[in-house]
């Protein structure tokens, strides 16, 4: 079955949602298995309208559940195929169980997570407490910023995860709304140059090799279960890096864009730099450069890569910071936050340790404006000035109320 | 492989079933396959089994609804032949014996510890129409 190839300006105008689809359409995925969920589903929903118009040779399967989608994927992949999906919070959730699955059957499944809050209360809008929900899944994270870095995360995500010394699944992360529905100019690959980067996929271990028949998924217990966990934990803590290294490198040279396992921004000379992910990254970026011209040095540092967790990447980036705050879109719930920990552990041996504090924001959706980062730079320039954090570690920001912080 | 390490063997939760390629597989009968220790072929399972199912061939017509019914392939038959019962993976279940059509039953399930000739001395004879 042949299939058609589509004319694309260098530059069109597309959401993130668009973007990955688009993405989905150039890697010539054979299996999309997926139960739509807002606001990632025009993502599956644009694979199947290009399979449908004859853009793809490939295969969508329509199920009853999220759970069942990634079932159908495990097994599809399994059987040796290129194989993708996306969704967000509620069917994320649904999905963990078989999340843990795939990575552990070492499956190069891509999925497009589009971030979204968790109920409840029910939530449609923007947070990062379905991409936290997974952290510890065996899955490779990468962190999308705008619509251009969710086309271009999907083409290194195929390279990395279908390495055969990696073998890993991946997920490619986007803001619900603020990047899946966001409409911006986004550089185009041609069809011939994106599939080129991805390459054919090559199988391993597949069902499908009759010469060799092979069973997936089998039961080990307390003889081989941990010797299994601790491979997939040492691939992902040595092999996966040095891999999407060289994929940024290979697509710097393919589409002149650069991209790094930690996003650096006028960090060299910093004094207060905040962590952070997501569109906040963006608007940390613009923040930083108008707090300079208020006299504070201020830097932005933002993760690219969340899982393998970039440990050495992030303590170089932050050890000559004086003050810097972890911004967390997720409710930690009894906990310091994710980023405060993570930046925290990495920190802790230096010789001369940062001032850390952690910032709850943006839950179900709310905004994170410019103000809010000012006064947040601010802040971190007193605490400088005093040579402790002057608040207590952990504040939430945005939040209606009297001021909420902890620590 | 008591002592394997966890950098010693294939990635993912996956076995083999044969050493090297197989070809042909279909068309190989099971005792020349290359099966891997792997391979639930290779594991005697017999001891999951507390009745057993005893073939009497004298009465036998090998019509094969124990060969098609048996849920673990345990029915050994070789050119449409009923030839025996695959003792290291029969379970016990006596589906076998529930669909032997013969009369008496050419299968017959007795405790585990009975000898064989035991059981076929003991094996009871024909019964008339009631």
């Amino acid at each position: 079955m042949a299939f058609d190839k589509m004319e694309l300006r260098d530059i069109e105008v597309w959401d993130g949602n668009f973007a990955a689809a688009q993405a989905l359409r150039q890697c010539q995925i054979d299996v999309v298995a997926a139960y739509p969920i807002t606001p990632s589903t025009p993502i599956v929903e644009g694979y199947a309208k290009f399979l449908a118009d004859g853009y793809v040779e490939g295969e969508f399967v329509m199920v009853e559940s999220e759970h069942a989608a990634m079932s159908g994927c495990i097994g599809a992949s399994a059987a040796g195929g290129r194989v993708a999906t996306a969704t967000s919070s509620q069917g994320y959730a649904l999905m963990v169980e078989t999340l843990y699955q795939a990575s552990g059957m070492r499956l190069p499944i891509i999925l497009n997570v589009v971030n979204r809050a968790l109920a409840s209360p029910l939530n449609v809008n923007g947070d990062h407490s379905d991409m936290y929900l997974g952290r510890d899944s065996g899955w490779i994270q990468l962190n999308a910023y705008c619509p251009q870095d969710a086309y271009d995360l999907n083409f290194i995500a195929f390279k990395v995860a279908e390495n055969h010394e990696v073998r890993l699944p991946c997920m490619v992360h986007q803001d619900g709304f603020m990047t899946s529905h966001t409409a911006q100019g986004v550089k185009t690959l041609t069809d011939d140059a994106a599939y080129g980067f991805v390459g054919d996929f090559k199988a391993m271990n597949d069902m499908l090799d009759f010469e060799h028949p092979v069973t997936h998924g089998v039961q080990t217990e307390e003889d081989w279960h941990f010797e299994h966990k601790a491979r997939q934990h040492s691939d992902l803590m040595t092999k996966v890096m040095p891999k999407i290294q060289d994929a940024f490198d290979a697509f710097e040279k393919l589409s002149g864009r650069k991209y790094n396992i930690v996003e650096k921004y006028d960090i060299d000379d910093a004094d207060v730099c905040v962590v952070c992910m997501g569109t906040s990254v963006e608007t940390a970026r613009e923040v930083a450069t108008e707090m300079r011209a208020k006299g504070i040095k201020a830097g932005v540092v933002g993760l690219r890569v969340i899982r393998p967790f970039p440990f050495f990447e992030i303590q170089e980036a932050l050890k000559g910071v004086k003050a810097i705050a972890t911004l967390d879109r997720s409710s930690p719930n009894g906990a310091p936050g994710m980023l405060f920990n993570e930046v925290a552990g990495c920190l802790f041996n230096l010789d001369k340790r940062p001032l850390l504090s952690g910032k709850i924001y943006g839950l179900g959706g709310r905004d994170l404006t410019k103000k809010h980062l000012v006064d947040l730079y601010t802040e971190l320039q007193a605490n400088v000035d005093a040579g402790k954090v002057t608040t207590q570690l952990q504040q939430f920001i945005g939040v209606r109320g009297p001021k909420l912080s902890f620590l | 492989m008591a002592n394997t390490g966890w950098d010693e063997f294939e990635i993912g939760a996956m076995l083999r079933t044969f050493e090297g390629s197989v070809d042909n597989i279909a068309g190989t009968l099971q005792e020349d396959r290359n099966y891997t220790q792997n391979s639930s072929f290779s594991a005697n399972v017999s001891d999951w089994r507390i009745i057993k199912p005893v073939f009497n061939k004298d009465y036998c017509i090998d019509c094969q609804f124990c060969w098609i019914y048996c849920p673990d392939i345990s029915i050994i038959a070789r050119d449409k032949k009923m030839v025996g019962v695959d003792m290291d993976h029969c379970k016990g279940c006596g589906i076998c014996v529930e669909v032997c059509p013969t009369n008496p039953k050419s299968l017959l399930m007795f405790d585990e510890h009975i000898d064989e000739e035991v059981a076929l001395a003991g094996w009871p004879t024909k019964e008339g129409k009631k």
